[in-house]
């Protein structure tokens, strides 16, 4: 991957078992005379974790919208697990989830209600079975009865993330899926997502603001900025090509425009 | 990964999403009062009406029922797309539509399933209704008999286009467009002829009218009543408009949603 966002190669139709996770080639997404995503590509291989960092307005939410069908492209392509997005929508949306601020659960429903419906619409088999498994893995048994609306911050996410687990995807999209959480609970939340990729071999791609975050569970970050994609590495590679300690600081340095990069 | 394999339109996500508005229905006690309330006070209103106008005037005397009989109707009408709109409104107020349009759930599911609901809500509103009527008005409506089917039939296919169609224009625009929801189908209130036959309009209007499938249902219910004469004719032209209307709707509501993605609408669901 090139630092001006292009890959060597546009994905090409490829077997579903082989893709890679998500492959985005020339993404642009254009509202009215804004331009929110400018011609980006990257692939992303399964199985990896990687982070989508930018400031506000970088284009990460509508990136990831995009790649979930929630908006259209102006123009480029996407493919998610092997299939054209979003026309072949259908063959993957069972095999992925999200979980997003800019959604929420059924207030009114309970946590139980509200797991059972969306494991009816993801038609998973052995509902019980799969919602008492993963209200174990979240600890969510001491509010499983509660109305989804009258939990704490840090219990919603855990709800929202349940939901996002419900039919086991092979490709999760997180989209700030800690934001607004103390310490403890982001903490928990990030063990809890490393421990399901790694039991299940999953994708995940996370857009964040909270850099400790991606450099705890990425191995790979793709840095955005106003639309284009800045960088594109391992936290560790690019610390080291911006000469800085933390990812904090080479966030500080793409968006204040203080690029010190030693090599290319 | 344990699924199961999936049909072109799936039965378990329709009644997962019927499910989905069961559950909002019976946690609110007002919500469920508010579908008795109204059509109650409906009743018990234009009843007291009618009886007043045909202890008073020779020609209401003959029309036996036609008022009360309007009410219920037009409830029909109305409630049944209220009952569908009220299902979808539920999901932009929840801010659940994104969770929705992520899943695997088809659009035609999603709004088979309002379609349904629209039904559970009507049934719970309606048949009360007619109950009141019956005990405090002598006026059995199920004594209609098979025509009531086709007036019922007519009347929710009308409703669920306005249904589908407002339903669209929310999903584009946002809870800003959420009055047409309410006031939409008042607008088609004085050309059905409700209340009055379609020649009380002028001639230029009545063409309007005409193109409107519950005018043919009132006109229909009018001649029951008073002329005890079943007009097939009239159902068969309503239920012809009714099927393009729908089409028309599911198409629209289709490329409002289209519309949705390219604005990014759906992840941005206030006002």
């Amino acid at each position: 991957m090139m630092r001006d966002g292009t890959i060597t190669s546009p994905p090409a139709p490829t077997d579903a078992r082989d893709a890679a996770a998500i492959a985005v080639a020339h993404l642009s997404k254009l509202y009215k005379q804004t331009r929110a995503v400018d011609d980006i590509s990257f692939s992303i291989a399964r199985g990896s974790v990687t982070g989508l960092l930018g400031g506000n307005g970088a284009g990460k939410t509508t990136t990831i919208a995009m790649i979930m069908g929630l908006v259209l492209p102006t123009s480029g392509r996407i493919e998610v697990l092997g299939h054209p997005m979003p026309d072949g929508s259908a063959d993957v949306l069972g095999r992925m989830n999200f979980e997003s601020p800019y959604v929420d659960m059924p207030s009114r429903l309970t946590v139980r209600q509200n797991l059972t419906i969306f494991g009816r619409l993801y038609s998973v088999a052995n509902l019980n079975a799969r919602i008492e498994k993963i209200v174990s893995d979240l600890d969510l048994g001491e509010f499983l009865d509660r109305a989804s609306g009258k939990l704490s911050a840090g219990q919603k996410t855990r709800v929202a993330l349940a939901k996002a687990l419900i039919n086991q995807p092979e490709l999760l999209l997180l989209d700030e899926p800690t934001a607004s959480l103390d310490p403890d609970t982001a903490d928990w939340i990030r063990q809890h997502l490393a421990t399901y990729r790694k039991e299940n071999g999953a994708t995940i791609l996370l857009a964040s603001h909270n850099m400790l975050e991606v450099e705890r569970l990425c191995d790979r970050v793709i840095i955005m900025k106003r639309g284009r994609i800045e960088d594109d590495d391992s936290p560790e590679a690019i610390m080291a090509r911006y000469n800085r300690a933390t990812m904090e600081e080479v966030f500080l340095d793409v968006a204040r425009g203080r690029v010190q990069e030693t090599t290319s | 990964m344990s699924r199961i394999s999936q049909p072109a339109i799936s039965t378990q996500r329709i009644a997962a999403m019927i499910l989905r508005y069961w559950y909002v229905l019976i946690s609110s006690w007002p919500r469920m009062l508010e579908l008795l309330y109204w059509p109650a006070l409906q009743i018990i209103t234009w009843g007291f009406i009618q009886n007043y106008i045909s202890q008073n005037a020779g020609f209401f005397a003959r029309a036996g029922g036609t008022l009360v009989g309007a009410v219920i109707l037009w409830d029909i009408l109305f409630r049944g797309q209220l009952g569908f709109s009220i299902s979808f409104l539920e999901e932009m107020w929840a801010r659940n539509l994104g969770n929705l349009m992520m899943s695997p759930l088809k659009p035609i599911e999603f709004l088979l399933a309002l379609m349904a609901m629209s039904l559970i809500r009507l049934a719970i509103g309606i048949i009360p209704m007619t109950l009141l009527a019956m005990v405090f008005f002598g006026f059995n409506f199920y004594a209609i008999g098979f025509p009531l089917i086709l007036f019922f039939c007519n009347l929710i296919f009308t409703s669920w286009s306005v249904g589908i169609f407002v339903s669209g224009l929310v999903l584009r625009y946002g809870l800003g467009a959420e009055s047409i929801v309410w006031t939409l189908m008042f607008g088609m209130m004085p050309l059905a002829c409700i209340y009055y036959p379609v020649t009380v309009l002028p001639h230029w209007l009545q063409a309007v009218a005409w193109a409107l499938p519950p005018t043919y249902v009132f006109e229909g219910m009018r001649a029951l009543l008073m002329e005890h004469v079943f007009r097939a004719d009239l159902m068969a032209d309503a239920i012809v408009i009714n099927a393009v209307l729908i089409a028309i709707s599911f198409a629209v509501f289709l490329m409002l949603l289209r519309s949705a993605r390219q604005h990014g609408s759906l992840i941005q669901t206030g006002e």
